[in-house]
């Protein structure tokens, strides 16, 4: 990489699209030709080594059989979520909930306990440091995706995520209209498309008007907690009940063995996307467990599934006043769009075939690139107006809720209220503000308690203070206030009802300072010195070997210089002089390398045993 | 008024809705906060409030139920909620027979899905008048006009209600 390095050093520093994904991460970034994804599939998998160090990736995927105490995946399923919510997924993943879960939900991994928001940071972070390795240069600014029907405190909590991991997040994008961007639909000029997007933990279902490369969101529904995920479960639930008859014993509560039958009934799914039947396949130690499973009886499985993403297509089509024949084009996206079973249920309800060109597991990331690229003014031509997935109201008397800005308005969106005192001498007002379609408190989201404080004591109904809520280009809430009377602004405190508060995050960012975020500088000269370490110690043994005696005397002594001036640079922190002595090390050591490479090739077939 | 500043226009009731989209699209190709990422904070503040406006503006003036109700709150008048009294002895009606059919009796479809269709012909209507009314309004401000405006569009909303609530209670009964 050191030879081929470019230098940024005058350019705009790099905004880089992210899709942080249920299963799957990824990051892309805008080049001249286009939206390029930069380096490959992150899991979306965190673990905690004995060491205690935190690790993300595909590293950590394989930490989830190992040790599965320590490990956790699919957290998006608990971004921005309260304990209530969350007790029906816990009797399905292994999620181990910490004390003191009760304002912020915490996950206990192996001694540590981590925020929903800090685990996704470690996925961040991992795609920050792969998204530089490619780049050559820091990155610090991105665009994150989130699903479309993701609430206020599920974005709140995406974006915590990525100032965590030290990332300036200029703008969430919902993971349908980023799809809708890198489809490159705006080459028909006027149009009306469906995306449908159905991953591994969210489903989503936008309607877009296209209009001169402005995509108009026209309306979006969708399940945040609906995708392959479920379908995974299904099975696994299948497979522990043979696997109970079978062998006589529950193994539900083994938690290494229910990782790994997880990860087959995982390769049956998405074999069953190609095949007429798959194999279920699980060796324990020296047990088995086999079962195949057709498309009949997988279809039939799923169908409840995929019958339940067909009710929000309908009411979309419904709010986005158009009918199914106005709609020119549907987009596949999200990997469960691989099922045939999806794709016809798709096909007939829309009655079209829907496009499955682009690689559904890439689109996002290369659509949130698009946006960033918009952002960073290099994409002048598109422009995305996105709407809010959910209506948002303030509490009324009689626990009702009455909408300020309804569902599917064009963002960001406003509202006024005027607010004021119910008796004499009141000196605090109370705003209860909450996001759902339903008319009573108790069946929607609160988001966030607003205390008006310092009020001046006076008659009652004197008080004028008007609030202003603005849901921003992010789909996330803001409120200020103001005093009509004295025309100053009103103080208040704000308790947000799910996730951190602004000091708790901050208290993150400056402890994962500490501990993890290194400037893009060091960690390029750490890494160097892993290798350096590694080459070394590597020659060192070699020069035990009785090849290094049989070389010529000149050899020698070019490989002795190297290693001392490999030794030099180590202590330098210029990251590209130990490369480049690593790479002299390199052409110094290798008919060595050669040499002793033969001598092992010769030992290894002396030894083969035929019969092996 | 604030909304029809917002999209450069002067506040009149009757407008082209192709003229108002293309000014909503031209707008905010300029304002939105995309285009204002690299900007000062106070540059970011401004293009989101803007834009705000904008598009609370768009979904109130571009349909011409929503504008005129808009233009009205601005002239201070409020829409009621109450049933307009021509309307009173045929509401009475209708509920009877929505009671009936909630209860079971099939007998009283006919007379819902005719009533349906005569709502729905008011709404038609009002449509049409209301559209003749903006003309009128525009070309000379009359406090009368306003007035018949107002009405028009109190008795809109109450049938347009009623359209939905009998259209909710065929479609629930049928589906047994
Ligand atoms: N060929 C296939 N057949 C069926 N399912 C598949 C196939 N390939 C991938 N999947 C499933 O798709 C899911 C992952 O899809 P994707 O990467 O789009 O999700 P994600 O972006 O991580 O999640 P989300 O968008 O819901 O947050 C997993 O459940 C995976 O098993
Ligand atoms: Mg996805």
């Amino acid at each position: 990489m050191s030879t081929l390095q470019i230098d940024f050093g005058h350019a705009k520093p790099r905004i880089v699209g992210i899709d942080l994904g249920t299963t799957n991460s990824l990051v892309a970034v805008m080049d001249l030709t286009g939206p390029r994804i930069l380096s490959g599939i992150v899991p979306s998998v965190v673990s905690v080594t004995s060491s205690g160090e935190v690790i993300a990736g595909s590293e950590a995927r394989e930490m989830l059989i190992t040790h599965p105490e320590r490990t956790v995946y699919s957290v998006k399923r608990l971004m921005g979520r309260g304990m209530a919510d969350v007790q029906d997924e816990l009797k399905l993943f292994p999620f181990r909930i910490a004390e003191n879960s009760e304002s912020v939900l915490k996950l206990q991994l192996g001694d540590k306990v981590m925020t929903p928001p800090e685990i996704s940071a470690h996925v961040l972070r991992k795609l920050k440091e792969d998204a530089e390795d490619v780049l050559g240069a820091p990155v610090t600014q991105a665009v994150i995706t989130v699903p479309a029907y993701f609430n206020d405190a599920q974005r709140q909590a995406t974006k915590d995520a990525g100032r965590i991991a030290g990332l300036d997040v200029l703008r969430l994008v919902n993971e349908p209209t980023a799809a809708a961007l890198a489809y490159g639909l705006d080459k028909r000029k006027e149009g009306i498309v469906a995306v449908y997007d159905l991953g591994g933990g969210t489903f989503d279902i936008s309607i877009l008007r296209l209009h001169d490369g402005i995509f108009e969101v026209l309306a979006t529904s969708g399940d945040t907690h609906l995708g392959g995920d479920d379908i995974d479960n299904l099975l696994l639930q299948i497979a522990l009940e043979d696997i109970q008859s079978e062998w006589g014993e529950n193994v539900s509560d083994n938690a290494g063995l229910v990782q790994l039958l997880r990860r087959a009934v995982i390769q049956a799914k998405e074999a069953l996307s190609f095949a007429p039947s798959a194999w279920i396949d699980l060796e324990y130690g020296p047990r088995k467990y086999q079962r195949e499973i057709d498309v009949q009886l997988f279809n039939r499985l799923i169908e409840p599934i995929v019958e339940r993403t067909l009710g929000p297509c309908r009411s979309c089509i419904k709010d986005a006043g158009v009918t199914v024949e106005q709609l020119n084009e549907v987009v596949m996206v999200g990997g469960l769009t691989r099922i045939p079973l999806v794709r016809s249920a798709v096909e007939r309800l829309f009655r079209k075939r829907p496009h499955t060109e682009l690689n559904p597991d890439e689109v996002v990331a290369l659509g949130a690139a698009v946006q960033a690229g918009i952002l960073g003014g290099e994409v002048a031509d598109k422009l995305l107006l996105d709407v809010t997935p959910l209506s948002l109201g303030i509490e009324t008397m009689g626990g009702l809720m009455s909408k300020l800005i309804h569902r599917n308005s064009t963002i960001p969106a406003s509202a006024t209220e005027l607010f004021t005192t119910a008796v004499d001498g009141q000196t605090n007002v109370l705003i209860h503000v909450l996001q759902g379609e339903r008319e009573l408190v108790k069946d929607c989201r609160s988001l966030a308690r607003f205390d008006l404080k310092e009020i001046e004591p006076m008659i009652a109904g004197m008080a004028r203070i008007q609030v202003r809520f603005l849901i921003d280009a992010n789909g996330i809430l803001n409120v200020t206030a103001k005093d009509l009377r004295s025309g100053k602004e009103q103080s208040m405190d704000v308790k947000p009802s799910y996730g951190l508060t602004d000091d708790q995050v901050e208290a993150m960012i400056l402890e994962s300072y500490d501990k993890a975020e290194e400037d893009f500088k060091e960690r390029q000269v750490r890494e160097a010195r892993v290798e350096a370490d590694a080459i070394l110690g590597a020659t060192d043994k070699a020069r035990e070997d009785d090849a290094y005696q049989a070389l010529s005397e000149e050899d020698r002594a070019a490989i002795d210089r190297a290693m001392n001036e490999l030794r030099l640079a180590y202590h330098s922190d210029d990251h590209l002089l130990i490369r480049n002595q690593i790479e002299k090390l390199n052409q110094a050591t290798m008919s060595l390398a050669e040499a002793i490479m033969n001598e092992a090739v010769g030992k290894a077939l002396k030894g083969t045993n035929i019969n092996a | 008024m604030k909304f029809y500043d917002a999209l450069g226009l002067e506040p009149k009731l009757a407008l082209d809705s192709d003229d108002v989209k293309k000014r909503f699209y031209d707008r905010s190709r300029q304002w939105h906060p995309d285009r204002f990422s690299r900007a000062s904070s106070e540059e970011k503040q401004r293009s989101e409030e803007m834009t705000a406006v904008l598009n609370d503006a768009f979904r109130a003036l571009r349909d011409p139920v929503t504008r005129a109700e808009y233009f009205l709150r601005e002239s201070g008048l409020e829409l009621s909620k109450d049933a307009p009294p021509e309307l009173l002895e045929e509401v009475f009606d209708l509920n009877m027979a929505l009671e009936e059919l909630r209860g079971g009796d099939e007998s009283a479809r006919p007379q819902l899905a005719a009533a349906q269709e005569r709502f729905t012909g008011m709404l038609g209507d009002a449509d049409a008048s209301l559209a003749e009314y903006f003309t009128n309004y525009d070309e000379k401000p009359d406090r009368a006009v306003l007035d018949e405006i107002h009405a028009t569009l109190n008795r809109r909303r109450y049938v347009s209600n009623l359209v939905r609530e009998v259209e909710k209670e065929l479609n629930v009964h049928s589906a047994n």
